[in-house]
């Protein structure tokens, strides 16, 4: 199976490790991973902020560059909502792009939800090193997606040595939302003090974060109040129990 | 209506909605560091929002019902003019009486007209927003007359002579403490916060009013064209006191309250309690028919029914008529990150939350409340929650672009944005623009690869929380090496360096 990566301008620069973590998770399962290098933006921050031209722009371009592509992955959750919720709309009066548009939402998925759906991998043979006690955090975008909490706490906990804690109003969005963390730092900066603290009170070792700019904010925030746990995208965790190998002696 | 003319039109000598706080930054500030604000809003909005879930949860499908509302209601605003005229028609068949006001001061004058011609001096008034909106108490007392609040919460925020902080819940920004300070200064009587004494102590005061009121003010939850009713749902009683007791009784609604016909009311009675406060039913729901007929005993005199404009003809003609939707449940308050840590008072008017940050700039002007479409995550989650589905970020987006293209977004913003589109549209350009990042942000000290400083542009996301330090190498670079070598693991270096 053929699938392209779209990284994401923040996993790119800021957290290459989950783009590494991403490509060994699909190539261990058997995908042909090809990383188309003309990609850039998806215009989220555009037209969230009232650009949408500018964004249209970009979207055009996205689907371009992923033209030839069978599957699109990317690991951040509201770069694929921004794809899927709004790409449709800004060629709505575009009768030759938005059918184009369409069919790139199609191709376009999550990384977990490419994982259960697609791909509909088992982890129940593969177990970490280390007894890891994840709790999870429900990202905003990826609720749109239907992606939230569920079917990636499943799959993780499939994982051996992997111990799900729930998290208190898992489900309360961390205060990232792109430019307004620096437009309004105080109101963003209570709300993710607040998920620091819930996540703290979890006990838990690790945060599951599954999008570059929430990991981006409670990481930060973690690191300035104190945090008790390390946040991590899905695919870091699993390309950990990866390379730990199959584990047949277990149960 | 395009952007621009919205925004021009939007800015009317006299606002439309009376604003309380007109600085959105300094209040939100002082807020967000407000911990005991922050831990009572959990105790109620956050928890309200729970007893939401559940109670939606138990329903066969909410969603389908949520959708079924939405589209009831689109129709009746999409036909608005029909739905009304049948309302007053079907009102004024039951022996009641219909007033338009184009406007707040036309709503407060007709009242005052009202009771000065039905020789009323004491208003019992139960709780409305639209009376908020038209700020009904101050026009009445300025002509003489007295009015009372009879809802508890409206009733402290009268005595305290402060304003509302939530939709259904006013007083939620109000401690014990504060509330039993209030009454010992107002019914002269020593101190106590024991929340039943307070009740009480409010109680045997309303009780002596209700007797004695000349007229009834009340709002009006859905108002239901086919057969002239209005209906109010409270928890308190004191709706069916105001409503019946009285001499007059003067309903108050917004023009978008109706609704087509008595089918209709269940869809929209299942979801406001669940929505509102995690009840299946308010404890009192009345279905009022016109005044007293003859040979009843019970029921007011005279039955009239103010159906109110404001603006809102302004707003159904533009690309916000979703709006018009909202039943003031307050389900998207409770359910909103940011509320939790601002509280009410902070979005300026009476109308707070997600669904205020889009109504408030509607009624008085883009320019005027410039923060609200932009103090938001667009995290979604009143969108979720509401039970008629306005899909509120998406609007809030809408309002940012008409920011941009009415001018009201700054120069340098619309340039910063112009600039950072045409670097994503190349390779090369994307390229350099994420060199310069990196090259310049590893020159900050860092503490364990994260920045506690930067200036700028990016100052406010450090004077928040730290900011990360780039890795040496972007995943470009080590998907080129991963290729190269094929057969690289992941270990490669920490996740910063």
């Amino acid at each position: 199976m053929k699938v392209s990566l779209f990284i994401t301008c923040l996993t790119d620069l800021y957290a290459p490790t989950v783009g590494m973590a991403v490509v060994k998770t699909l190539e261990h399962f058997g995908c042909e991973v090809d990383f188309p290098a003309d990609q850039t933006c998806c215009g989220q921050p555009a037209f969230n902020n009232g650009y949408p031209e500018h964004a249209r722009d970009l979207a055009r371009r996205m689907i371009e560059v992923f033209k030839k592509s069978d599957y699109i992955v990317t690991p951040s959750g509201s770069c694929c909502a921004m794809i899927r919720d709004h790409y449709p709309h800004l060629f709505a009066d575009d009768e030759v792009r938005q059918p184009e548009a369409l069919e790139f939402v199609g191709r376009t998925y999550e990384f977990i939800e490419f994982l259960t759906k697609i791909l509909k991998v088992d982890l129940t043979a593969y177990r970490l090193p280390e007894p890891v006690d994840f709790t999870y955090h429900y990202t905003c975008h990826l609720r749109g997606l239907e992606m939230t909490g569920d079917p990636c706490i499943n799959l993780l906990r499939q994982i051996g040595n992997c111990r799900f804690v729930p998290l208190e109003k898992a489900e309360q969005c961390c205060g990232f939302g792109g430019t307004f963390a620096t437009k309004y730092p105080d109101i963003s900066g209570a709300i993710v003090r607040d998920k620091v603290q819930c996540g703290n009170r979890t006990r838990a070792h690790v945060m599951i974060v599954n999008d570059g700019g929430c990991a981006m904010n409670i990481g930060g925030a973690g690191h300035r109040y104190g945090s008790t746990f390390a946040v991590r995208h899905a695919a870091e965790l699993i390309a950990a129990a990866l390379e730990g190998g199959q584990d047949n002696a277990r149960r | 209506m395009p952007a621009a003319e919205l925004h021009k039109k939007a800015a009317p000598p006299r606002l439309a909605l009376p604003v309380f706080v007109p600085d959105f930054m300094a209040s939100a500030s002082a807020q967000s560091a407000n911990e005991s604000l922050h831990t009572a809003l959990d105790n109620s909005v956050t928890k309200k929002d729970y007893s939401r879930r559940t109670m939606l949860a138990a329903l066969p499908d909410a969603d389908a019902l949520r959708a079924l509302a939405g589209n009831i209601k689109r129709h009746t605003l999409d036909h608005l003019d029909y739905y009304l005229e049948l309302l007053g028609k079907n009102v004024v068949a039951h022996g009641g009486q219909v007033h338009f006001a184009a406007d707040s001061q036309q709503a407060n004058d007709l009242v005052i007209a009202i009771a000065r011609r039905t020789s009323s001096h004491l208003i019992v008034k139960s709780k409305s927003m639209v009376s908020e909106e038209m700020e009904l108490n101050h026009a009445l007392e300025a002509a003489g007359l007295e009015v009372v609040e009879t809802d508890l919460g409206e009733f402290i925020l009268q005595v305290d002579q402060s304003h509302p902080s939530h939709l259904v819940m006013p007083v939620i920004h109000m401690r014990a403490v504060e509330i039993g300070k209030v009454f010992a200064a107002h019914f002269k009587v020593p101190y106590t916060d024991d929340p039943p004494t307070l009740a009480e102590m409010a109680r045997v005061y309303l009780r002596n009013r209700f007797n004695e009121a000349d007229m009834g003010i009340s709002g009006v939850n859905f108002a239901i064209a086919e057969t002239g009713s209005v209906c109010i749902c409270t928890n308190e009683g004191n709706g069916r006191m105001c409503t019946t007791r009285p001499r007059i009784h003067v309903a108050i609604m917004g023009m978008e309250k109706v609704i087509p016909a008595m089918e209709d009311l269940p869809v929209f009675l299942k979801l406001l309690a669940r929505s509102a406060s995690g009840q299946t039913l308010t404890q009192y729901t009345n279905i009022i028919t016109g005044p007293k007929r003859p040979g009843e005993h019970d029921g007011p005199e005279e039955f009239h029914l103010i159906i109110m404009d404001n603006g809102r003809s302004r707003i159904l003609a533009g690309d916000y008529r979703d709006t018009l939707r909202c039943i003031r449940c307050g389900a998207c308050l409770n359910a909103c990150p940011i509320y939790r840590k601002v509280g009410g008072h902070t979005y300026g008017s009476i109308y707070p939350g997600p669904i205020g940050a889009l109504i408030t700039p509607l009624f008085n002007g883009l320019a005027k409340h410039k923060h609200l479409p932009h103090a938001s995550s667009l995290c979604g989650a009143c969108y979720e929650a509401c039970p008629v589905k306005i899909n509120i970020p998406e609007m809030l987006i809408l309002m940012r672009r008409d920011q941009v293209r009415t001018g009201i977004a700054s120069r340098a913003e619309r340039w910063i944005f112009g600039l950072w589109t045409w670097g994503l549209r190349h390779r090369w350009s994307y390229w350099l623009g994420q060199a310069v990042q990196r090259l310049v942000l590893r020159r900050f000290p860092a503490k364990d690869q994260w920045i506690a400083k930067l200036p700028g542009p990016v100052a406010g996301w450090t004077r928040a929380r730290d900011f990360p330090r780039p890795p040496r190498h972007d995943f470009r670079y080590l998907w080129k090496e991963h290729q190269a070598a094929k057969k690289t693991t992941i270990g490669r270096g920490q996740r910063h360096e």
